[in-house]
């Protein structure tokens, strides 16, 4: 770990009695959903992380609880640190508090949150889907969403693909 | 197929001003299909007379679902879908993976290879403000840019497809080195432009750095200040106009940028001439860096001999049972990553391109996700564009240098 | 254009309408101005100074859909962008054709997933596919002159089935 890091890991771990890993000289730290608008605001505030570099989740399905971490990599211009929260979420109602008073540029990320994983933003200034069409049903992101896949057509299933596609009329 | 749906302005009840409602001001729309847009993005404005009050971009007209379509291959096979994010830096998407799979994986690269990568990423750089230049200028109405640019830009695909038979999507950067090593004219190639492009650079900033006409149109237009600029994200060139001096080459540097003596360049203006200042400096910082790392080309192999990554080469798999084994359970199978996360990041010409990697043991990521900078550098565009009139909406969306494959992934 | 030879020292052209008309519409063809994706950018090449494709009279894009009478789907159609595609496909004034260019639009290419239509074909009539990820621009060139031998060969007879 970074020896301007350790401190800072520390003042996280002492106010939110965060667990943290390291992999690769990297930290990440475990916050609760409630904690972390506090959390990122004392760590922009305090320590200068002043940029919000990446928000996005992973989904561990079939795991449950948590079953999403929505991870937010911040980074301090400063300082030269990098630093990851992440926050896990559970499967049933995935909702986490918006930080878009934090970083403004939370309000595309958490509309995508929402459009790709369904997690839901509580207090989202404008919360619509952001890349998807609004009709869509389910959110592609998330491990039991299919891929889509279409097959290949060869000779052999020509006729069979050709059957089922629709063709544009003039 | 599902229609286009009628907009109410009640679904925007929230994002525009109260005269809206009244119907004092107007909304209007712009795009998909806009010459100016670069791409298909859709812009809903609010208009007071010829002045912009608001402004709601709609994004998601080309969303491709390459992160999910990566989860579902192997590490070597997805690394085909990061050409096509950001199409004008493929190069660069390329690095962006493969320095990723290699932190997660713990895989070291010879240095012939990390200077072969410097080189092209670079000339990518100058490729991708070449295109910028072009189509900025075709925004501005000056109309003879694009060709100049696109002339150079031949030249510098030349060099791409003669290291990997490609013009654009070359792949050609792959996880512990490179493809395979570059041919014996790609030096004699590169030191070509490095003679003529110097020239070509004068050449544009006659054309339009001292253009009164170009000036009128750029000088505090779109001020972005440095407060507004981090809170939203931004990255790359634009926060450089805004002041800050945030350049990952020099702050963090990979594949051996320390080597290399180059300028940042730095402008506090933060309006849409200063972007384009800055990016005219990089193009020639670029070449700099191009031209030092040719002169120190090392000798040695182009890729990691660790073999449970890298596939041999094509000679040992004739000889050897091993290297034939490897490569058959390399391209069936894959290798595996371990049950981790990590996240690297590099300069690409729009700002932070970062990979967030999560391997989850297996040979298929569990989740990529591409900090991509244009999504970020576009979502300042509605603090940026109000108060100005809709001609420099133009100019302001050409100064982010937004590349829709890249927003929309 | 070798129309001297024809005309002989009468000044008379003998032909037929068709090849009259379909002569004037290959040699003026307006392409709309529209990209998607990473092939708009070789479209772009295919016009600018090295490939230079006005030499087939194609170097007019016209923004409007209502102005153009060839539709040019340079890149991936996705779910989102099908129904704008289709809207302005039926913009555009008779005849009108449509070249699919690129793996993308032709097939789906690499992108076999949710979000892209696996060919633009289940959108709008296509009368050209070129192949390639990124089809070059002599690639490209060589679909817009196969659309040219394809109006060419168009009968009125045909038109009227229609
Ligand atoms: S065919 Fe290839 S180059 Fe063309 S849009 Fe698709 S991915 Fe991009």
């Amino acid at each position: 770990m970074d020896k301007k890091l350790e401190p800072i890991v520390k003042a996280v771990q002492g106010k939110f009695s965060a667990k943290f890993e390291e992999f690769r000289n990297e930290v990440h730290m475990f916050v609760n959903p409630d904690q972390i608008v506090d959390a990122l605001t004392m760590l922009r505030d305090e320590h200068q992380f002043e940029l919000l570099s990446a928000l996005t989740a992973v989904d561990y399905y079939p795991q449950t609880s948590p079953r999403f971490y929505v991870i937010y990599q911040l980074t301090s211009l400063a300082q030269n640190l990098s630093l990851q929260l992440k926050v896990p979420v559970n499967g049933d109602k995935p909702k986490v508090p918006t930080v878009t008073r934090v970083y403004s540029v939370a309000n595309w990320r958490e509309r995508e949150l929402f459009d790709m994983f369904g997690i839901e933003v509580e207090g989202h200034p404008d919360p619509r889907r952001i890349l998807m069409p609004d009709d869509t049903e389910g959110h592609p992101l998330r491990r039991d969403f299919p891929l889509g896949y279409e097959e290949p057509q060869f000779t052999f299933n020509f006729d069979e693909i050709d059957l089922r596609k629709p063709y544009a009329k003039e | 197929m599902s229609q286009i749906e009628e907009v109410t302005i009640d679904q925007y009840k929230h994002l525009v001003s109260e005269r809206a409602l009244t119907g004092e001001t107007m909304l209007l729309n712009m795009g998909p299909q806009h010459p100016s847009t670069h791409g298909v993005l859709r812009l809903l404005l609010e208009l007071d007379g010829e002045i912009v009050v608001n402004c709601i971009p709609d994004i998601g007209f080309l969303h491709t679902g390459i992160e999910k379509n990566m989860e579902a291959k192997t590490y070597q096979k997805a690394e085909v879908m990061t050409d096509r994010l950001d199409y004008m830096n493929t190069m660069g998407n390329n690095l962006a993976y493969c320095m990723a799979v290699e932190k997660l994986v713990d895989l070291d690269v010879p240095a012939r290879a990390q200077a072969l990568r410097v080189i092209l990423v670079e000339l990518q750089r100058i490729a991708s403000h070449l295109v910028w230049l072009g189509t900025s200028g075709l925004d501005l109405a000056a109309m003879s840019m694009f060709l100049y640019c696109f002339r150079e830009r031949e030249q510098i695909l030349d060099i791409f497809e003669l290291v990997s038979g490609q013009r654009m999507m070359t792949t050609y950067i792959r996880p512990g080195g490179v493809w395979r090593d570059v041919p014996v004219e790609f030096e004699a190639a590169v030191r070509d432009f490095i003679k003529i492009f110097p020239k070509r650079i004068d050449e544009y900033e006659t054309l339009l750095t001292k253009n009164p006409l170009f000036i009128d149109r750029m000088v505090d237009i779109g001020y972005l200040s440095k407060e507004t600029a981090l809170s939203y994200g931004v990255t790359g060139p634009m926060l450089r106009a805004s002041g800050v001096d945030w350049d990952l080459r020099k702050i963090r540097p990979y594949c051996g940028y320390e080597q290399y003596d180059f300028n940042v360049p730095v402008l506090t203006e933060g309006d849409t001439y200063a972007r384009y200042l800055v990016r005219i400096q990089e193009l020639r910082e670029s070449l700099k860096i191009v031209e030092q790392a040719l002169n120190k080309l090392p000798l040695g192999p182009v890729r990691s001999d660790n073999r449970k990554f890298v596939p041999p080469p094509r000679s040992e798999i004739g000889t050897s049972m091993e290297a034939l084994i490897h490569h058959f359970k390399l391209w069936t199978e894959g290798f595996s990553a371990p049950d981790a996360s990590i996240y690297s990041a590099i300069e690409s010409p729009r700002g932070e391109l970062g990979v967030l990697f999560v391997g989850d043991g297996g040979p298929k990521p569990r989740r990529v996700h591409m900090r991509t900078p244009s999504f970020d550098n576009l979502s300042v565009i509605s603090e940026m564009v109000k108060g100005y009139l809709v001609a420099d909406l133009v100019a302001i969306l050409a100064s982010t240098d937004i590349v829709l494959g890249d927003i929309d992934r | 254009m070798g129309i001297e030879q024809k005309l002989g020292n009468m000044g008379v052209v003998t032909t037929s309408l068709e090849t009259m008309v379909n002569w004037s519409r290959t040699n003026a063809m307006w392409p709309m101005l529209f990209g998607l994706a990473c092939c708009a950018i070789e479209m772009m090449s295919a016009q600018s100074s090295s490939y230079d494709m006005s030499r087939f009279g194609m170097e007019l894009m016209r923004a409007s859909p209502r102005q153009s009478d060839l539709m040019i789907v340079a890149g991936r159609v996705s779910k989102k962008m099908g129904p704008v595609l289709r809207r302005l496909y039926d913009q555009m004034p008779e005849p009108k054709w449509v070249i699919a260019m690129g793996d993308c639009a032709s097939c789906g290419g690499v992108f076999n997933n949710y979000a892209i239509y696996q060919g633009v074909d289940e959108v709008v009539p296509v009368d050209v596919f070129v192949a390639g990820c990124p089809p070059r621009p002599e690639a490209l060139i060589h679909g817009v002159l196969t659309i040219h031998e394809k109006v060419k060969g168009e009968k009125f007879s045909d038109l009227a089935v229609k």
